[in-house]
């Protein structure tokens, strides 16, 4: 029987756990390299690393995180942040992510994606999404692409938009609610529904998990194919296991090998 | 002992390379793994792996872009009987035909066509993306003491297009997603897994260790 991921993420800059990881004892908690093996251990289903590094001369580092990684770590890796060109992501596939994940240079420029999968083959190619809900005047509400952590507002529609880089090749969508983004009040559900609904292919849902019921209404209601979630694993407020047990009870097709 | 692992410009080829390694550092005999596209040490290794992500077509071209290979490797496995193992695309090439996008030649070692799933319930996305369990079909060395079946371990797959084998004696095991889909095939001394061995942590390890082991 197929089964429902749970997905931890590590926020990585210059090669570093952005906060660090706590729910286990590691030698050095800051290590994304350490956190991946831990996760690995735990029973996650897929590990995604974001690399918030700012600078072009910095991004080396992850490079070397995704390959130490995928020396000890044998389940899938997502990598996202910074993917600009079809270089960029020959080098972290070869470096051993099996999937990278494309946000702002989609959105500037949706042939990237059309040329990513033609070269690397679509099951690779994972377009995030960070979307927010805008107040329309007269017209009901809607969701608009947002770039830069939320900042910038590009005036695109959400649903729109997933729609067009899933015909262009995205084999995947990583959904994030800025709305919800740190807030642990939960995915925003209807964004998520829209989203997953409109879509072939598998949806992500991402942003705003503060309790495992959030997770069970990701995929319930939300109708995500998977959930990604950061802070409650990191500092050891819940265990990847715990997280699918309760998913289990809830109902949910979760796997739990040992 | 080697293990060549065919570098052909595919994808995946770190992280095959890092998971027999792995596993062959747990071996009693000790194995050497290398990845290589000459396919001179491909034609004398002892076990060939031959990875593959993306499009059919486009592994295929890349395969026939390496001078040889393409021969070495059916000499060594269907003349020397040398153990071969296949992973997603590289099992799909071992078909009669890839219909991905548009009709290209495979191997022709395991009659059938490789085409796109159709999972019955709309709601299932396109890819397979995910983690399934397998149902054996037929009983087969590199399955051994591998607990599989509904309450069995999990693999990792992430296709859209599987191999729809003519014949079902070729079929190790199929998972279910929608409807039956092609996890495994075997026919004489070559295997091949749709999902990923590399990514399906202590499963795939255990698998791939079998494989080494494997002397038919």
């Amino acid at each position: 029987m197929f089964k429902v991921r749970v997905i931890p993420c590590l926020d990585v800059k210059d090669g570093r756990v952005v906060k660090g990881v706590n729910f286990v004892d590691l030698r050095d908690a800051g290590d994304p390299v350490e956190a991946a093996i831990a996760y690995d251990a735990a029973g996650a289903d897929e590990l995604c690393f974001l690399d918030i590094t700012a600078t072009h001369e910095n991004r080396g580092t992850m490079l070397d995180v995704v390959r130490r990684t995928a020396e000890a770590c044998f389940m899938p890796v997502t990598v996202g942040g910074g993917v600009r060109t079809i270089d960029d992501i020959k080098t972290l596939l070869r470096s051993g992510a099996d999937k990278v994940s494309i946000n702002s240079a989609a959105v500037s420029n949706r042939e990237f994606v059309k040329q990513a999968a033609e070269k690397f083959g679509e099951q690779c190619i994972v377009v995030a999404i960070d979307a927010k809900r805008v107040k329309r005047g007269g017209g009901s509400d809607r969701w608009e692409i947002f770039t830069h952590g939320g900042r910038n507002s590009t005036g695109i529609d959400a649903i729109e938009y997933a729609q067009e880089v899933v015909s262009l090749g995205a084999g995947e969508i990583l959904l994030t609610s800025m709305d919800r983004d740190g807030t642990r009040q939960g995915f925003d559900l209807p964004l998520t529904q829209a989203i997953a609904d409109s879509v072939p292919v598998p949806v992500i849902a991402s942003g705003g998990v503060g309790n495992l019921d959030h997770l069970v209404d990701g995929i319930r209601e939300g109708h995500a194919t998977a959930v990604l979630a950061a802070s409650i694993f990191h500092f050891g407020e819940f265990t990847i296991r715990q997280a699918k047990e309760h998913m289990i009870r809830a109902g949910l097709p979760m796997r739990l090998d040992p | 002992m080697t293990v060549a692992i065919v570098d052909y410009g595919s994808g995946n080829l770190h992280s095959a390379a890092k998971a027999f390694e792995r596993a062959a550092r747990s071996m009693e005999e000790p194995q050497k793994v290398m990845v290589t596209r000459d396919p001179d040490a491909v034609f004398r290794a002892d076990r060939i792996v031959l990875p593959g992500v993306g499009a059919f077509a486009d592994c295929r071209r890349g395969l026939d872009a390496v001078d040889g290979m393409l021969e070495a490797m059916t000499e060594a496995v269907r003349v020397k009987a040398r153990p071969f193992f296949g992973i997603c695309v590289g099992m799909q090439l071992m078909a009669t035909r890839g219909k991905e996008h548009v009709t290209t030649d495979g191997f022709n070692w395991i009659a059938g066509d490789v085409e796109k799933i159709s999972p019955r319930e709309e709601n299932l996305k396109i890819p397979h993306m995910g983690w399934n369990t397998l149902d054996m079909l037929r009983e087969h060395p590199v399955l051994e003491r591998l607990p599989l079946g509904p309450k069995g371990l999990h693999a990792y797959f992430v296709h859209s297009f599987h191999l729809n084998a003519s014949n079902d004696a070729d079929v190790l095991a199929r998972a279910d997603y929608g409807g039956p889909v092609t996890a495994m095939v075997g026919k004489d001394t070559a295997i091949g897994t749709q999902f990923h061995p590399e990514k399906s942590q202590r499963f795939g390890l255990a698998l791939i260790s079998n494989f080494l082991k494997w002397k038919p």
